[in-house]
């Protein structure tokens, strides 16, 4: 080692002299978490404190490499790509430090144009393999998580209605977002930075190694203590994080809560206990939040900590053995490239242990999507099942000792059994819970009887194909949904291939072309917030109007108990007789003139059909429908009485 | 966003010590390879092993104090970031409690809930980012040159060109970028928004059959967010690897121009490797700045939303006293004779008026029902009562005292009013009821609940009056949720009841029996009730017709029978003969 003066070599701190690729990354990962989709992170931009394991890591992670079938190529040019990109970043301090000891210290000016050149390549190389692997990459997890949300999509359409009664929107929706989000991340960003981490550690500490195995030792010295610090603060802002979402999760809850009854809390003067309540929640998350957040962020600090503790031991010791210059093993220009590499290895460390992290909760959230995925469908059409249509539907229905239960031991529906003539219209009547609902449940087979049959013309409905079934049904429920689209699409929603003027002329039938009219934008009105800018009857009569579109045979009708203001129902009322006519239907009726003009009144009670007859039969039998009758049209009746009176007056 | 700045005040001193916190990290960062170039230049060229071994010490304290520095910031800058979010959110949340019914149309309730759940937890992000990586990036950017410049002025030229080009370079990205991301969002919007309306409208999907169609929408929502979002991960990574490039570039470019400098004598090689270094560190710090900077943006958005709500005028107001103005002489509501006087009110100053000229008079006791059809101003009308809006003109006189003389306190704890659709809150059935009398023990409330006909499927519930509603009252049906609505406001033993179609998910018999025990209760009340069917309306002392925000008839049922043909229309329509009707 020469100790001339002019030949003193500082070998500074080469540890970031090639543009941190990976951070850049993470910085634009962020940024785009910022940019709107901060889905699935925590409320402070982390990745979701809570640990939420997969129960099954190697099946699921086999089943995310299923989806990645078809991509083999582009991912092994993918891998290619990284072991281009990593021996590039490795490479370029290599070649540093070698054009400054062989090139310039030695004054060798076409040596130093080579190195230039060669370093140029490198760098071009390492930028060209970036851009090909982030766009490769790019590619393949959108098209892998687009797979994933078409599949879960469809796998939605074929689920029974049981499954959907069963899980709140909320949850089947994070199914999509939350869940699939997490997969996305890991795919687009994760992936490649765990195979890039791993091969640069592998790739740094045989380089290391080469150079000399007392400062590599020194560096990996410090790896244990890394992992033991990280591991002792996750193990507490896992906690942590766990409490904040809990309590942020109980804040919000609060808040949404009261805003959306906020006309209830000052119709009740409460305005000073509400604040009180959620004062306790924002001081609690305030303080469970500041106690998470600087746990976790304490972690920069200590790590930049123990990477300047490196530093300085590779430093200080190198120092003392170069000076010792026993073998001559370390030279400046080691320590030179050992401080370098020193970075270049505890930062993917770090990063490894996070994606790993992020790994296991993608595959939590895949697993979350394929047991979705792997819910039994609707049980299939019976191989010999027909369709329906093909002979033209007469509209003759049949239950048949029919018996039913939502779960396995509370029949709602007991020894059912009523027929219906075409074109009779059938009125379901009975108190809340009776089971009229179940009936038309069972009708449409959203549900399937438990005992007994239904038939259609003479067929067993479980032996029609599904979808003709349905088609031949026309069904106006009670909660009419509507989609975000406009008027006139809503309403073709009856039959896809109507024309406009169709669609007009239904929405003429269903008496609902007056009001459609009156709207902003006419039958082109947007509907927004399933149909918020609309009254219940109105919805209603679109609900009709889809109903007259679809022209079914047989028609179900649950009839709104909610309030339609008179004028409206009137029109309701006669938009659903033009709907009745000629076609066998089925009503559950709240009003009495739907009630007393119907051809067959079924009284249900309890799950059971206790009487059915004409108004005027079930009056004179002085049974359930006449008591029913009596408590609750008897009213109706005085005013009748009263109004012949009137009008006998006037 | 200024303005909101002032809810940093209390955490000044915080404010104050992050970024101190900060320097004191920065610069011992800046100083490691400093004490480096010592034990080589000095103590390796002396082969002085006390000094190696001494500047080894001096690192690892700076090390140390580094840390204390960045744990200093963590903390300083998480509380203030923390209170910041904290205090904001109550000063939101508090501001909402003091909204009218007109504020709070004005914004929507969605809306509301978000600006106090995710806009705050971003500007708390932004305040975060701010006092930290904000000051860390520049600082070390600054840092980093003043070395630089130290070293080699005149090889420190090459930031002349690196550092405008980064920049413009991560700004046309970012410009590129947005855009690109904004787009993606509103894709997953419209994906999302397609699923919600297939699992919220599952059954109608179903019994239209519309699988195939609902999929093909789906496959081009679905696609179009793959083939945007690609684009945009493309971009970035294009982005990303020019970015690199540019730095790179520089590393050699300083290499080769620093390399001659040595060759030729003017630099040392030490100084050109620690050159090479702190570039490295300007490049680093300049595109975090600039990421850092475009979170702002969104900051600035959430900060606008969230100060939309602060700066909300509430436009209804307790009536001014003068000082010496004694508490007690604060008028109550006593018998609850209400009294209109030619109102006419519309929801907003420039609107048509949804009720014009009314005047009228309930008589304390009275029961008075409102009839007409949807968009006639009936709900209008009543909620002009508890004052949830002020009429443009007109007056309304409750026990000869204009409802803008009471407090809003004094005024609505006196009248119980159930609105149309009806919210409970998490918590017990009893905890529900209370909220019309905190006092109320449960006998008061079994007394209301069995008026409001809901005692009998209260005691079926599995705990009874301590049975625990999920959030909103789900678990109960309609009728139910209405019947405890009508408890909830009886409890209150008010002397005004309004029911504004509040039984009509409830059954007919039901409703009778509500209206029998209603009418038979003790203390009886005047009560307005808004209705449909024309059977729940009849017995009332007064009916008022109401077409077009005009009173076209007042009257009895039978009063009303002769003089108004509205009313007759709709009675035989509902009755069921149909007899003079043009549909």
């Amino acid at each position: 080692m020469s100790k001339d003066k002019s030949s003193r070599q500082v070998p500074a701190d080469q540890g970031s002299n090639q543009v941190n690729h990976n951070q850049t990354r993470t910085a634009a990962s962020q940024t785009r978490g910022m940019g709107g989709r901060g889905r699935g992170r925590g409320p402070y931009g982390h990745p979701v404190g809570p640990m939420v394991k997969p129960e099954n890591l190697g099946k699921t992670l086999v089943r995310i490499g299923s989806y990645l079938k078809q991509d083999i190529p582009h991912l092994i040019m993918v891998v290619i790509t990284i072991l281009v990109n990593t021996a590039c970043t490795l490479a370029g301090p290599l070649v540093i430090g070698s054009t400054i000891d062989r090139y310039i210290i030695t004054g060798d000016f076409y040596g130093l144009v080579w190195a230039s050149i060669t370093l140029i390549a490198i760098y071009g190389v390492n930028s060209l393999s970036t851009y090909v692997q982030g766009s490769l990459m790019a590619s393949i997890s959108q098209k892998t998580v687009t797979r994933m949300r078409k599949d879960l999509f469809t796998k939605y359409q074929t689920l029974s209605l049981k499954f959907f009664d069963n899980h709140t929107h909320g949850e089947l929706m994070s199914r999509l977002t939350n869940d699939i989000d997490t997969v996305s991340m890991v795919l687009s960003f994760g992936l490649t930075q765990f195979i890039s981490g791993l091969i640069t550690i592998i790739g740094t500490i045989v380089l290391m190694l080469a150079k000399s195995l007392i400062l590599t030792l020194i560096v990996l010295a410090i790896v244990p203590l890394m992992i033991l610090i990280t591991r002792l603060i996750t193990k507490h802002t896992g906690k942590l994080f766990i409490e904040q979402q809990k309590t942020l999760g109980e804040l919000n809850g609060k808040i949404e809560e009261t805003i959306s009854g906020q006309r209830v809390v000052k119709l009740f003067c409460r305005e000073e206990q509400v604040i009180h309540e959620f004062e306790e929640s924002n001081q609690l998350l305030k303080k469970t939040a500041l106690k998470a957040q600087v746990l976790s962020r304490i972690m920069g600090p200590t790590m930049n900590m123990l990477n300047n503790l490196g530093f300085a031991f590779v430093a200080g010791i190198g120092g003392l053995l170069a000076l010792k210059g026993t073998t001559g093993t370390v030279t400046i220009g080691t320590i030179s490239v050992f401080l370098n590499y020193s970075r270049q290895f505890t930062r993917p460390i770090n990063e490894l242990a996070n994606q790993f992290n992020m790994v296991l909760s993608a595959a939590a959230g895949a697993e979350r999507v394929f047991q979705v995925l792997d819910h039994d469908p609707e049980p299939a059409d019976a191989p010999d099942a027909i369709d329906i249509r093909e002979k033209g539907v007469k509209g003759y229905v049949e239950f048949d000792n029919v018996s039913f239960a939502y779960d396995d031991e509370n029949l709602v529906l007991k020894d059912f059994s009523l027929k219906v003539k075409p074109g009779q219209t059938v009125a379901l009547v009975g108190p809340t819970g009776a089971g009229k609902t179940t009936v038309i449940n069972l009708l449409t087979r959203f549900y399937d009887v438990k005992e007994g049959s239904i038939c259609i013309d003479g067929v067993d409905i479980r032996r029609i194909k599904r979808n003709s079934l349905r088609s031949s049904l026309g069904i106006v429920l009670q909660d009419t949904y509507l989609f975000n689209a406009s008027v006139r699409e809503n309403i073709r929603y009856g039959r896809l291939t109507a024309t406009d003027e169709e669609v007009e002329q239904a929405a003429k039938t269903a008496n609902a072309h007056g009001f459609i009219t009156r709207l902003p934008q006419g039958y082109d009105t947007i509907l927004t917030d399933d149909g918020g800018n609309l009254s219940h009857g109105q919805r209603q009569l679109l609900a009709i109007a889809r109903a007259v579109l679809a022209d079914p045979a047989i028609l179900i009708l649950d009839e709104a108990t909610s309030s339609v203001d008179t004028r409206t129902e009137v029109y309701i009322q006669k938009a659903m007789l033009n709907l009745m006519k000629g076609r066998t239907s089925f009503v559950i009726a709240h009003r009495l003139s739907t009630i007393r003009d119907a051809d067959l009144i079924a009284v249900i009670n309890d799950g059971r059909l206790i009487e059915k007859g004409t108004h005027k039969e079930l009056l004179s039998k002085k049974g359930f429908y006449y008591n029913l009758y009596q408590s609750q049209f008897v009213r109706t009746q005085q005013i009748q009485e009263e109004n012949t009176e009137t009008e006998a007056a006037l | 966003m200024g303005k909101l700045l002032r809810y940093l005040k209390p955490y000044w001193l915080y404010v104050l010590l992050a970024p101190l916190f900060m320097v004191l990290e920065v610069y011992m960062d800046l100083q490691q390879p400093n004490y480096m170039a010592d034990i080589v230049d000095i103590g390796i060229a002396n082969g002085d092993i006390n000094y190696v071994f001494g500047k080894l010490l001096a690192m690892l304290g700076i090390a140390f104090i580094g840390m204390i520095g960045g744990i200093g910031n963590c903390y300083t800058s998480s509380v203030a970031a923390i209170g910041f979010g904290t205090d904001i959110r109550s000063a939101a949340f508090r501001k909402i409690q003091t909204f009218s019914f007109s504020n709070l149309d004005r914004f929507q309730t969605s809306s509301l809930i978000t600006r106090l759940t995710n806009d705050i937890t971003q500007l708390q992000n932004v305040v975060t980012m701010s006092l930290a990586m904000m000051i860390r990036s520049p600082l070390l950017c600054l840092g980093s040159v003043v070395m630089i410049i130290r070293i080699s002025p005149s090889l420190a030229s090459v930031l002349l060109i690196a550092v405008p080009l980064t920049i413009i370079g991560t700004l046309f990205f970012i410009k590129k970028g947005f855009p690109l991301f904004r787009k993606v969002q509103s894709k997953i919007d419209r994906v999302n928004n397609i699923m919600r309306e297939n699992l919220a409208g599952v059954r109608l999907v179903k019994a239209f059959v519309r699988k195939d169609f609902e999929e093909n929408r789906f496959k081009t929502a679905n696609e179009g967010l793959q083939d945007i979002a690609i684009k945009a991960g493309r971009l970035m990574s294009l982005g990303m690897s020019l970015l690199m490039l540019i730095t790179n570039l520089a590393t050699v470019a300083v290499l080769w121009m620093g390399g001659i400098k040595v060759q030729s004598g003017s630099l040392e090689i030490g100084n050109l490797i620690a050159f090479i270094n702190y570039l490295a560190r300007i490049m680093m710090s300049l595109i975090m700045v600039t990421f850092v900077f475009t979170s702002f943006s969104r900051g600035k958005v959430s900060a606008d939303r969230i100060l939309e709500v602060l700066t909300e005028q509430p436009d209804l107001a307790d009536p001014v006293r003068p000082p010496q103005y004694d508490a007690k002489q604060e008028p109550q509501i006593t018998r609850g004779e209400v009294v209109f006087d030619n109102v006419t009110f519309s929801y907003s100053p420039e609107g048509e008026p949804v009720l014009k000229n009314i005047s009228f008079t309930a008589h304390a006791g009275e029961t008075v029902a409102i009839l007409g059809e949807t968009g006639s101003g009936k709900t209008s009308l009543v909620s002009l009562i508890p004052r949830l809006y002020d009429p443009q003109e007109g007056r309304i006189i409750i026990d000869g005292v204009d409802v803008r003389d009471y407090t809003l306190h004094n005024l609505r704890k006196d009248i119980g009013m159930v609105l149309q659709t009806s919210l409970l809150f998490s918590g017990t059935i009893l905890d529900n009821l209370r909220w019309g009398d905190p006092e109320a023990d449960l006998e008061k409330a079994i007394e209301a609940a069995s008026i409001a006909q809901a005692h009998g499927f209260i005691t079926q519930t599995p705990d009874g009056y301590e049975t625990d509603l999920s959030q909103g009252g789900v678990n109960l049906s309609g009728g139910q949720k209405q019947r405890l609505s009508i408890a909830r406001a009886l409890i209150k033993n008010p002397k005004i009841l309004i029911l504004d179609d509040s039984t009509s998910a409830v059954d007919m018999a039901t409703e009778l029996k509500i209206q029998n025990a209603l009418k038979n209760r003790p203390n009886k009340c005047t009560t307005f009730i808004i209705a449909q069917r024309i059977s729940s309306v009849m017995d009332a002392d007064k009916i008022i017709v109401l077409h077009q925000g005009r009173i076209v008839g007042i009257g009895t049922h039978k009063e009303l029978l002769e003089s108004t043909p509205l009313y007759r229309d709709i009675y035989h329509s509902q009755i069921g003969k149909e007899l003079s009707l043009s549909v």
